[in-house]
């Protein structure tokens, strides 16, 4: 019941052995997530908190037949994480860096497009789905296992929505942050694509926020070919023009990208728009009933 | 981060696109040695600040000899500036670039931004020079011509010639532009610019073709490999207490409210924002305080919340997950025993270990308004408003 990772998620966690890496490579064991590897590059052969960690990811891919990475590598050399993950033949990259040159992603996006793999992020929480796997830096314990999907830009806002949802009686399926920079791995359509096909999923909480387009390309998406219910948020209501709003990639630049556009956007295309973002509980589970 | 037109100049034309002869003044001497220098005759004395619509504030003067220049100095430097872009308080100008008049025989558009769809950069060029674009676009979006180029090859020469001629242009003078197009890539793309645009793009009578303005926006991200550029830094330009943020790794921004808010996370603080505005209020700032809401980070925030004059309710939203809401609370109670602070305070903890954190508020000596969830923190807010500090914590 379940998108993108789950209990045949086989993880390999790159810069496993730095602080950020450490502290979340624990929290992700401790919710049941299969860490098989881990890679730092010049402390292979050693053993961390009892996974292996090796040079390189080609190499961890081979002794360990990992299909997943998370990437906890810092700023400057991100970019080359990815790149190395995707040449390396994982399925799923999945980068919590946050603070990468845009122009770095652009060029690693163009190769994990080339290589096939799939991307969530950079700068962004991660992958949950509760019961079976956590592949981020999310609060574990904050999530239930159940049938409602969530997309979200947002880190915190998302862990704020899904406590909406439990002490509304309903679970998650899978919750993805797609992150906040303006070149990202997933948008909200590749997603959406994924829960119109996964049974286990009833409805969809899309989270956007102020810059970009993401949010009327999904609108377009669900008026032309999303069957479930959506009900979104659009963070930034009150944001000021030409300031970049904490997220790299939140900023209304030259009029365009505001949170009105898409909420109407959005709200045309039959998804039901919080103009709170307090309701959302409330809203899945009218839309539910 | 922006810079100045004089440091966009200075970054164009070391990539090869000319730029008018000029000179930097911050007093009405500098100003007068420079018109003498470039010739003694027309130049144009522009106030530098980062706004834009300097012209229409005031803040671009042409003047025929350096007497005239020195008087429009003398004008224009210490003057609050207002633009469209400056609110109106307006922005004090302390430098001025002084430049070689042009004999102008046409204003064009050109410039850059990433397009985030396309995942690439987007050259948008234009017959239409000296108007917003966004005006282009909205009202004549058949005059603006784009080419989206890759990173690692730039614009390409055929990208560049179509772009030219698209606009008009013919002969020698579209050979220039062309070749102008190409540099304004090259920097966009080696500088890890966010935006590039010179607007406007002039055909000199001669038949050159040069950047009469320009602005870059620079990717804060890449600003560890620019050392030249990051040192364009001007404080001068920002809020004082943005400034004062950035040094305690805050995000912070001003807004024009009376609800000050510290929040973890930007997704979060832009909703608590929003919350505020639906239950009736206004937002006072944004503020992230980021992953690491300790002692250290809540008193400085609050340092900073409580600078703004405006401020006469504080709220306080975190949702824990790695960061613990106890932390948090022990955090608030002794920022608050350090930072003076006499406004109703409403604290909203959520997530791990607030039951914790709850106790840790309430057995403290301090006045806190505890609110039960999101909705009721943003309403308790606004209610707050009402209590005066006499009364607070009622």
């Amino acid at each position: 019941m379940s998108i993108l990772v789950n209990k045949d998620t086989r993880l390999l966690v790159q810069g496993i052995t730095g602080g950020e890496g450490t502290f979340h490579t624990e929290q992700m064991i401790d919710y049941g997530t299969n860490v098989v590897a881990g890679v730092t590059p010049g402390k292979g052969g050693q053993d961390h908190l009892g996974v292996p960690v090796f040079n390189t990811v080609a190499e961890a891919v081979r002794e360990t037949g990992a299909n997943t990475s998370i990437i906890f590598v810092p700023p400057p050399f991100a970019a080359d994480a990815v790149m190395e993950s995707a040449d390396g033949g994982l399925d799923l990259i999945i980068c919590i860096t946050e603070g990468i040159p845009t122009r770095d992603m652009v060029a690693a996006k163009r190769k994990v497009v080339h290589s096939g793999a799939r991307l969530i992020g950079p700068n962004c929480p991660g992958v949950i789905s509760p019961g079976e796997a956590k592949v981020g830096i999310m609060p574990g314990f904050v999530h239930k296992p159940g049938r409602v999907g969530i997309i979200s830009r947002s880190g915190t806002l998302t862990y704020e929505a899904v406590g909406q949802l439990v002490a509304a009686g309903l679970g998650q399926s899978t919750a993805i942050g797609i992150g906040g920079d303006p070149i990202i791995g997933s948008t909200f359509t590749d997603l959406l694509a994924l829960f119109a096909d996964d049974d286990d999923t009833d409805a969809v909480v899309l989270i956007g926020e102020i810059g970009g387009s993401a949010e009327q390309e999904a609108a377009a998406f669900i008026a032309e070919s999303f069957p479930k219910p959506v009900v979104s948020f659009i963070a930034g209501q009150t944001a000021p023009p030409g300031r970049r709003m904490g997220h790299a990639g939140a900023i209304i630049s030259g009029g365009g990208g505001t949170a009105a556009e898409k909420m109407t956007a959005l709200s045309e295309a039959g998804a039901t728009v919080c103009e709170s973002p307090a309701i959302i509980g409330e809203m899945i589970v009218k839309a539910l009933s | 981060m922006k810079v100045h037109e004089f440091q966009a100049k200075e970054v164009l034309s070391r990539f090869g696109v000319t730029v008018p002869d000029h000179r930097v003044a911050s007093t009405s001497e500098e100003a007068e040695a420079a018109a003498t220098e470039l010739g003694g005759g027309t130049v144009v004395v522009k106030a530098q600040i980062h706004a834009g619509g300097r012209g229409k504030g005031g803040g671009v003067k042409v003047v025929q000899n350096p007497a005239e220049a020195k008087a429009a100095a003398e004008e224009i430097l210490g003057m609050s500036l207002v633009t469209h872009q400056t609110g109106p308080e307006g922005q004090l100008v302390r430098i001025i670039l002084v430049e070689s008049g042009m004999s102008i025989a046409t204003e064009l558009y050109a410039g850059i931004v990433l397009d985030r769809g396309a995942e690439k950069p987007v050259f948008m060029a234009s017959s239409e020079g000296g108007m917003e674009i966004e005006e282009v676009a909205a009202r004549t979006p058949e005059k603006i011509v784009k080419q989206w180029f890759d990173t690692s090859t730039g614009l390409r020469p055929y990208q560049a010639r179509e772009l030219a001629f698209a606009i008009g242009l013919e002969g020698k003078q579209a050979g220039n532009a062309a070749k102008l197009f190409i540099a304004l890539a090259r920097a966009y793309i080696e500088t890890d610019a966010s935006l590039a645009e010179i607007n406007p793009l002039v055909v000199t009578t001669d038949g050159e073709v040069m950047a009469l303005d320009a602005k870059i926006n620079f990717d804060d991200n890449a600003l560890y490999r620019h050392s030249d550029i990051a040192e364009y830094h001007d404080p001068h330009e920002e809020d004082p207490l943005e400034v004062e943020a950035q040094k305690f790794d805050l995000n912070y921004i001003k807004l024009d409210g009376n609800i000050g808010c510290m929040v973890n996370g930007a997704g979060l603080a832009m909703a608590t924002m929003d919350l505020i505005k639906y239950a009736g209020g206004e937002p006072a700032n944004f503020l992230d305080v980021g992953g690491a809401a300790d002692v250290v980070t809540v008193s400085n925030g609050f340092r900073i919340l409580m600078s703004d004059k405006n401020v006469k309710a504080v709220l306080i939203n975190i949702f824990g997950g790695i960061v613990r809401c106890d932390r948090v609370a022990l955090g608030v109670v002794e920022a608050m025993g350090q930072v003076e602070v006499d406004v109703p305070v409403v604290v909203r903890l959520e997530g791990t270990n607030a039951i914790e954190a709850k106790k840790i508020l309430n057995d403290s000596d301090l006045d806190f308004l505890v609110a039960a969830d999101f909705k009721d923190a943003a309403e308790k807010a606004v209610a707050a408003l009402a209590i005066t500090p006499d009364g607070k914590g009622a």
